[in-house]
């Protein structure tokens, strides 16, 4: 075999079939009709202009935190700790909504303001993590998954202690915000946010345009291939590790912003909605190259959406779209495992 | 018992490691392989040892065809080997390290093993606690750990790949006693070396491999010429030095201590000044290493200063990227995995070695850069070919081509090693030119030739001592040799070139 | 709190504690050997939903703790073939694992949710129950807490007193070396994988079958464990006996969370029974301070006494892990 296009895509088909093959099987094991699963998934997820618009609302989240994902593994790092700096980012948002929600100021102000809040919640908890990293010898995934469970607890006690709703404190979270502060929603829709929707794609062309056409990306790239070459030839190293933390954490942070302000319009317990850990999924799959991550998250989305209506036509519990992502990144990996042994044995061979 | 092989052929992609060689060792025998480092002595025991399978060719024992094709088998057979690198554990205990390995039972019987371990230690006069951690014992300790199990295992053919590397005189002469004893019991023993001395000292056969081919075998007397020429192919006579015009001095080391995992240096002293070459020699692992990089801020001293620019600017404590600052640069020995960035193209290096100013990556400029370097420094790649794809000398005229100017320091480890002639020549040529316009190199090499072909000045390390300054113009190979290996340094008080 | 509540909470801690140990003891196996298993936590909540299933079709606890033991053995399996046959990378298929497997149990689960099946009693062991204080803390618990402490105890054994315990070490720590020695380090690699993954998965049913009977879905409260579980295999420094204490520490953290609620009306549950993991974190920056570059760098400029000392401190505390944790083998 050849390292060619034709092959690198025919392994990729083979991957989504075997996908397919396990999913497939999994529904019959739970005694489900699977073309009838996958069909109302499709529908779910196509089916009318107002489940695309809601696919496009999950789409904005999972883009940015994929979009900040990049930028750390371009410097080698696994930056899990992401739910967390999601779930800050939305509780910075609350709390400066919280402050000026009767100020009188400006809704749109106050939006810019809580946004920006956002951004600072979620760089923060990225740098904890980078210090833990760089500092305290602390690797980033253990670091990480200790700091998301620091933040759930956090947001957690937030919602039931200080910021609870009049009465009695619920799982539902905090008291909604007035409706004015709500992030303009798109006309002839129910959720869409323009304004998000922008955010996003601009927030991919950057991360894509960084990566490949910047002296900074370039050193990024360099840190994460070796860093003690890189070292050598004069790059900081920890500093560019702290920076891509830094850079993912704002995109963490404005995807908690964007839950706040444009999705549930207040603060609920799980208010990241795993859109962290999708991400790395998201980032996995598309072999850590920014190009293809806006179509693969949408298509994340789109499976999402698609499966939440499976309980309640088919009583089949909406995790199957987790399985068929799953089954899916896993398939890619060992595809690309299968290829490089064909790829060198045929070399060797030759 | 009697070892055979025939007709070994083994490749590694185009390199034709070991190429059609047929050997016969009867027993009782020392026999000498010797060759310069990439002559395929390794490669030719690890086949023998298992760790490699050859392409083709058979290994008979006592004249009969055995099938080794894996460690496991040569164990099985007799056959142990002492690799290069004590292949043993260093965080375990020395008695557990000595068991690992041994077949049969659940449970270890470590009274036995102790017992064991005690009686052959004290046949050949080791001293090792068995209740240490093998981390803390020397490179000659874990060696002499390393004899003592593969006896323990039964081998009755016993390989050496470069024993004496990194190991203390009184050491390597009780390893030569050791094998000599062993010998004498009829034990079979291949001994590998690019040294010399060692094998006109200990060896009954010495056989001479270069590039993969078996040259031919001599039996003692031996004739150091004939033995040098069939290593090395005809000797080249050295030429007469430029007189040096000594500059300023750019880097200055004062009383300076080291502490290394393994080793420890104490008191360095040494002056470099603008456009001299200044060479490091001694065993791998004698301290060169860690002393270079502590020299680039790489590793820090436990005390002493370093001083750039006539005492002007105290560097001690700071980081290699302010000595890099200054104007001093590293090039590593591991060229893959410390200098260069796999996966990344030529055009790519030479962008982030030049540091360029603005935001978005010039591609045209980028590109001009690159095909100019490229062809000013001969290296053939074109500017996006990725640097793992390069043969090793075109890697090594890259980070030549890397590096920036005017520097004021250059610090290499083995700048020449494992390249052809045609890519030293033109290393060399391109470094001294830089020596022409004030820049001072301090390189390390296991190659003496290499050290006194190109230094002005050389400072000999033997186990964490260093020698002053010695003239590289007064310096002969064998006085080199024998300071390396730990002779004469009582001698050096009264002859040291002046600092 | 009088004294018998006391003992009673004790033994409490030392039943809670149980799953994690064989989590930990498992893990601990499996990295020794080289592999790191990241698929922990979906690994926990697969083996806990799958082996309630079987115990539910067939009424056998038995069969529902093979169960458990066979999914972990599989899947760390996945994960062994996916780094040690086709190179690629431990993390990201481990990662993939956790979410996957996650999401697997929670779909697969989805008609046996809240449903009633059998589970393991305790066992008084006659005549050392009647110890004062002693026989109710230990000898007053179920099967597999009794098993819980032979298996601290078994694994210390193993690792550090028989041959191939200490083959193990070697192939963890150099397997070029044990190669050398003879040692097939893949066929090993895999055999420990999945003997770890097999112990690992016994936490599931020990759950499910046990302290958490029965299978609740998303609120069973068992999502995070695994992960807590990887913290503390590091905080064992790959020792059973440190990872137990790891073990014990952090059933008792939880415990104590529960104990202090009644104290603390403003705090919410939910934050106390997280109050381990910033802990936790804190124990895993001690445990790595010294591997740090700038401790070193800042080390070498104090008088040597000062930091001989401080140096040892931290090595005392230090935990290395096996050098050649999560790195492929491959002899040429």
């Amino acid at each position: 075999m050849r390292d060619t296009r034709s092959s690198r895509i025919l392994f990729q088909i083979g991957a989504i079939l075997f996908a397919l093959i396990i999913t497939t099987l999994v529904l019959f094991l739970a005694g489900a009709q699977p073309f009838a699963a996958y069909k109302y998934i499709v529908l779910g997820a196509v089916g009318s202009w107002d489940v695309v618009t809601n696919v496009l609302v999950s789409w904005v989240p999972l883009l940015l935190a994929t979009s900040g994902l990049l930028v750390t593994f371009t410097v080698g790092l696994w930056n899990i700790g992401i739910e967390g700096q999601i779930t800050l980012g939305a509780i910075f948002t609350t709390w400066a909504m919280r402050l000026l929600q009767n100020s009188g100021w400006n809704p749109s102000l106050i939006l810019v303001i809580a946004m920006l809040a956002g951004i600072l919640g979620g760089l923060l908890w990225a740098l904890l993590a980078g210090a833990l990293k760089t500092f305290g010898g602390v690797n980033e995934i253990f670091g990480g998954l200790g700091l998301n469970f620091v933040a759930t607890a956090l947001n957690i006690w937030l919602i039931f202690g200080p910021w609870k709703r009049p009465g009695v404190a619920s799982m539902s979270g905090t008291l909604p915000f007035d409706r004015s502060l709500w992030m303009p929603i798109a006309v002839g829709s129910s959720r869409l946010t323009p304004a998000t929707l922008v955010i996003a794609i601009v927030g991919i062309i950057a991360v894509y345009a960084m990566i490949e056409g910047t002296y900074f990306g370039l050193k990024l790239k360099a840190v994460g291939r070796n860093p003690k070459s890189a070292y050598i030839m004069g790059i900081p190293t920890w500093q560019h590790m702290m920076a891509s933390f830094a850079i993912c954490g704002v995109f963490a942070g404005l995807a908690g912003a964007v839950q706040v302000t444009a999705v549930y319009h207040r603060l609920i317990p799980s208010i990241s909605s795993g859109y962290g850990y999708l991400g790395l999924m998201v980032a996995m799959l598309v072999g850590y190259k920014a190009s293809l991550a806006a179509p693969v998250a949408l298509f994340f989305a789109a499976l999402n959406v698609g499966s939440i209506q499976l309980p309640i036509i088919l009583k089949l519990d909406s995790s199957l779209a987790g399985v068929l992502q799953g089954t899916l990144v896993l398939f890619v990996i060992l595809g690309h495992g299968v290829r490089a042994k064909l790829l060198k044995k045929t070399k060797v061979s030759s | 018992m009697r070892v055979e092989l025939r007709g070994i052929t083994k490749c590694f992609g185009s390199l034709r490691a070991n190429d059609n060689i047929s050997l016969s060792v009867p027993p009782s025998t020392i026999e000498g392989v010797l060759g310069e480092n990439g002559a395929g002595k390794s490669t030719l025991m690890k086949i023998l040892s298992g760790f490699y399978s050859p392409d083709s060719g058979d290994i008979l024992l006592d004249g009969k065809k055995v099938k080794i094709d894996a460690p496991a088998d040569a164990i099985r057979q007799g056959i142990g080997m002492l690799h290069q690198d004590p292949q043993d554990f260093p965080p375990l205990k020395v008695i557990d390290d000595f068991i690992l390995g041994k077949k049969g039972g659940l449970l270890p019987n470590r009274k036995n093993a102790a017992r064991d371990f005690r009686e052959l230690s004290s046949r050949f006069d080791f001293s090792i606690d068995p209740e240490t951690y093998v981390d803390s014992l020397t490179v000659g300790e874990r060696q002499q750990l390393e004899i003592l199990r593969l006896l323990w295992l039964g081998a009755r053919i016993l390989i050496l790949d470069e024993p004496t590397t990194g190991i203390s005189l009184p050491q390597k002469e009780k390893l030569f006693a050791t094998l000599k004893k062993l010998a004498s019991e009829g034990m079979t023993i291949l001994f590998v070396s690019h040294k010399l001395e060692d094998v006109e000292a200990l060896c009954s056969r010495a056989t001479v491999l270069r590039q993969g081919k078996l040259i031919g075998s001599m039996e003692p007397p031996f004739d150091t010429r004939v033995l040098v020429e069939m290593m090395f192919g005809k000797e080249v006579p050295q030429e007469p030095k430029t007189q040096l015009q000594v500059g300023t001095t750019v880097l200055s080391v004062k009383h300076i201590d080291l502490d290394g995992i393994r080793i420890q240096i104490k008191g360095v002293n040494l002056q470099v000044r603008a456009g001299e070459v200044i060479g490091l020699a001694g065993m791998e692992g004698s301290g060169q290493t860690l002393f270079l990089s502590a020299c680039a801020g790489l590793s820090q001293p436990v005390g002493g200063s370093f001083c750039l620019d006539e005492e002007e600017k105290e560097m001690t404590g700071r980081t290699y990227h302010e000595f890099r600052k200054k104007g001093v640069a590293y090039l590593p020995a591991a060229r893959l995995e410390q200098a260069l960035i796999p996966g990344l193209s030529l055009t790519e290096h030479f962008i982030l070695s030049e540091g360029m100013r603005g935001f978005f990556i010039d591609r045209k400029k980028s590109e001009e850069l690159a095909k100019s370097r490229i062809s000013l420094f001969n290296i053939k790649g074109k500017p996006e070919s990725t640097v793992e794809s390069l043969s090793g000398g075109n890697q090594q005229r890259a980070l030549l081509a890397l590096m920036r100017d005017p520097l004021k320091l250059i610090l290499v480890e083995h700048p020449t090693r494992g390249l052809d002639i045609e890519s030293t020549i033109y290393i060399w040529g391109k470094l001294k030119e830089r020596c022409a316009r004030g820049t001072a190199i301090v390189f390390i090499s296991s190659d003496l030739d290499e050290i006194l072909k190109y230094s002005d000045r050389v400072l000999v390390f033997f186990a964490g001592k260093v020698t002053p300054p010695l003239d590289a113009n007064t310096l002969s190979v064998e006085r080199l040799g024998r300071l390396i290996g730990g002779k004469d340094w009582d001698t050096l008080g009264t002859e040291a070139a002046h600092a | 709190m009088n004294n018998s509540a006391l003992v009673t909470s004790i033994a409490g801690v030392l039943a809670a504690a149980a799953p994690i140990l064989f989590a930990v003891i498992g893990e601990t196996i499996s990295e020794r050997a080289g592999v790191l298993n990241l698929s922990m936590n979906g690994m926990i909540l697969l083996s806990a939903m799958g082996s309630f299933a079987v115990a539910l079709a067939t009424g056998s606890v038995v069969l529902g703790f093979l169960m458990g033991a066979a999914i972990g053995a599989l899947v760390s399996l996945i994960v062994a073939f996916a780094s040690l046959t086709l190179l690629q990378s431990q993390v990201a298929v481990g990662f993939v694992l956790a979410l996957l497997c996650r999401d697997l149990s929670y779909f697969l689960g989805n008609p046996i949710m809240g449903k009633v099946g059998p589970r393991i009693s305790q066992v008084p062991i006659p005549g050392l129950e009647r110890i004062p204080i002693l026989g109710t803390i230990l000898f007053r618990q179920d099967v597999m807490t009794y098993f819980s402490f032979i298996l601290i105890v078994a694994a210390w054994f193993f690792v550090f007193r028989t041959k191939p315990g200490l083959t193990l070490r070697g192939v963890g720590e150099r397997p070029t070396a044990a190669y050398i020695r003879g040692a097939n380090v893949n066929r090993l690699r895999y055999l420990y994988a999945a003997i770890g993954g097999a112990i690992a998965g016994l936490a599931g049913p020990i759950y499910s079958l046990s302290i958490k009977a029965g299978w609740k879905g998303t609120i069973s409260g068992l999502d995070g464990i695994g992960w807590i579980v990887l913290s503390i295999t590091i905080f064992g420094g790959w020792k059973p006996f440190r990872a137990a204490f790891g073990a014990y520490l952090f059933a008792f953290l939880q415990w104590l969370g529960l104990v202090l609620q009644p104290s603390l009306p403003s705090v919410p549950s939910q934050v106390l029974q997280v109050a381990p993991f910033p802990l936790m974190i804190l124990t895993l920056l001690f445990v790595n301070i010294g591997n740090a570059e700038w401790v070193d760098r800042s080390l070498a400029r104090l008088p040597e006494n000062v930091r001989r000392d401080i140096a040892r401190v931290l090595r005392a505390m230090n935990a290395t892990p096996p050098a050649a944790l999560g790195a492929p083998f491959e002899k040429e």
